[in-house]
């Protein structure tokens, strides 16, 4: 049983709902730490002035560029006034069409259990899977305040922080590669060659293999083993024998499948 | 490594392949880090610049004299240099290797981590053009594993408006299900209560507006800036050092994607021109 990292309130509409929320998400990086080769101490951080002065804590301020050649100071005090309020309040803006908010936007993801009454809670999950609608939401959690999308998600309450709108890059900003137009054949073959592997989404078959082959270098050398190195090397497809490799893919394809 | 102040070239580059076609492309970040970037400073304004010293002799360190420990046990680390690792990387390490189509609409939501948009790079776009609109017109998504800065990722290449991008998927035992997380079962659920929550979705629904997704902070940060600098208070030269604590540096990422994809900036040449200089080729 996972621990809830926050409580709130997800105000929808008339009706609240208290809930519990929890990271749907467990990372399982490698975190390794900056060592001094020489001596295998840890490496530590620090922040110097123009002239390679240390500078403390207190002496550090955040400054604001305004514009190429000004910026403007600004005190903790007034920072720190900047902080949301603590708040248990998830608030819904609007329910919208899910396909309206797009993967680009999605940051991290939670799962919402009921905070008491579960019928009530899985009542409105059913809702929004019906409705099809995900909401809107805004809360401030652990002195943050976050943006998300409150969806259904097997049935259950999921909640998806989002990133700002400044910080999404629409493809709209973005011009069209362009060039000769493509030669039908080549499109129609490259069509079967997608439609060849064309696959259901198994999340189940992926696996961190680099992370497993890591941990096992670690082992290996902790036990005093020595690793082996090994180089590679790059081949793009030339544009002359774009339509030889899709007719190689296809007949390689078929070869695979009548064997 | 921790993150260094990196400009934005791209920043990773390799080849995308389906079958036996290879498509070079370079990758950028298709998320700009917030707007408001807060540079560290000190009393009188000066840019703070960050640098590593050894925890025991308080040496100030350089690149070349730091090196990675994974600690096996309290205080014991095992060194992995760059080398060690670049030889775990799998042999087509740059290849991003679509071994299967998946419908897009198929992936759940909750697996997706982060976009980068891909480029064509090297010489001719025509394979880029080709796999983004077979992708785009199947509405098929193409899933491959490739490893970059020390990490394997899960991808999606997903196509739009003739440009592909890479959204990282986190990998299935990265995310927990409720059952694991320790939900409830679903119960029996009253319709009565599913249609009460149904007319208030319905009574509150409307279309996607950006402006539900303003970064609040931000937008007050900024209104005590102004009134700072209106007012003339604690406005200081920025001295443009070595200094660069907070990621001050604003690099213009839609421009540089905006090159990257072809976008020529001159006047394009005359038709007659441009077929000979072909012919030439």
């Amino acid at each position: 049983m996972a621990r809830a990292i926050w409580k709130g309130v997800i105000h929808f509409g008339k009706s609240s709902l208290p809930v519990k929320l929890y990271s749907a998400v467990q990372e399982h990086t490698i975190h390794f730490r900056l060592l001094h080769k020489s001596d295998h101490a840890p490496v530590r951080q620090e922040l110097v002035d123009e002239n390679g002065k240390p500078v403390e804590q207190k002496d550090i301020r955040m400054a604001y560029p305004v514009s190429r050649n000004r910026m403007v100071i600004l005190e903790d005090e007034e920072l720190e006034k900047l902080e949301p309020q603590a708040s248990r309040d998830i608030a819904i803006t609007r329910f919208v069409d899910p396909a309206e908010i797009d993967h680009r936007w999605y940051e991290r993801a939670y799962f919402l259990g009921p905070d008491g009454d579960p019928q009530a809670y899985f009542a409105a999950a059913v809702a929004l899977q019906k409705k099809n609608r995900e909401g809107i939401a805004r809360w401030t959690m652990r002195g943050k305040e976050y943006v998300g999308a409150l969806r259904a998600e097997d049935g259950y309450l999921a909640l998806i922080a989002l990133r700002n709108a400044d910080e999404i890059i629409d493809v709209e900003a973005l011009p069209r590669p362009s060039g000769r137009p493509l030669a039908k054949p080549e499109l129609a073959m490259a069509e079967q060659l997608v439609n060849a592997l064309a696959a259901k989404w198994d999340p189940s078959q992926f696996r961190d293999h680099y992370r497993d082959r890591v941990m096992d270098l670690i082992e290996a050398k902790a036990h005093g083993r020595k690793p082996k190195i090994v180089t590679f090397r790059p081949r793009p497809t030339g544009e002359e024998k774009l339509a030889d490799a899709l007719q190689a893919s296809l007949a390689g394809l078929r070869g695979r499948k009548s064997a | 490594m921790p993150e260094q102040p990196a400009p934005v070239r791209s920043f990773w580059s390799g080849t995308i392949s389906f079958g036996l076609v290879s498509v070079p492309v370079a990758l950028f970040p298709a998320n700009r880090s917030r707007a408001v970037a807060l540079r560290m400073v000190d009393r009188k304004g000066t840019p703070l610049r960050r640098r590593y010293v050894c925890s025991k002799d308080g040496k100030e360190l350089d690149w070349d004299d730091i090196i990675r420990g994974y600690e096996v046990r309290k205080g014991k680390f095992v060194t992995v240099t760059d080398e060690e690792l670049q030889a775990l990387e799998p042999r087509k390490s740059r290849d991003i290797d679509l071994q299967m189509f998946v419908d897009a609409g198929e992936i759940d939501p909750i697996f997706f981590e982060r976009a980068y948009y891909l480029t064509p790079a090297g010489g001719s776009n025509k394979a880029y053009r080709l796999l983004a609109e077979v992708m785009e017109k199947t509405d098929r998504a193409g899933i491959a594993t490739f490893v970059m800065r020390d990490k394997e990722y899960l991808v999606a290449i997903l196509a739009e408006r003739g440009i592909l991008r890479a959204e990282t998927l986190r990998f299935q035992d990265e995310i927990r299900s409720p059952k694991e997380i320790g939900l409830p079962k679903k119960p029996e659920v009253k319709t009565a209560a599913v249609n009460k929550f149904a007319a208030e979705i319905g009574h509150h629904s409307g279309s996607f507006n950006l402006r539900d997704f303003t970064d609040r902070y931000a937008e007050r940060l900024q209104v005590l800036v102004m009134n700072k600098q209106r007012a003339g208070k604690d406005v200081v030269k920025a001295a443009s050092g070595p200094g660069d604590e907070g990621g001050g540096e604003v690099i213009d990422l839609i421009q540089v994607l905006r090159n990257s994809l072809g976008e020529r900036k001159a006047p394009k040449p005359a038709p007659r021109k441009a077929k000979r200089a072909r012919r030439a080729r």
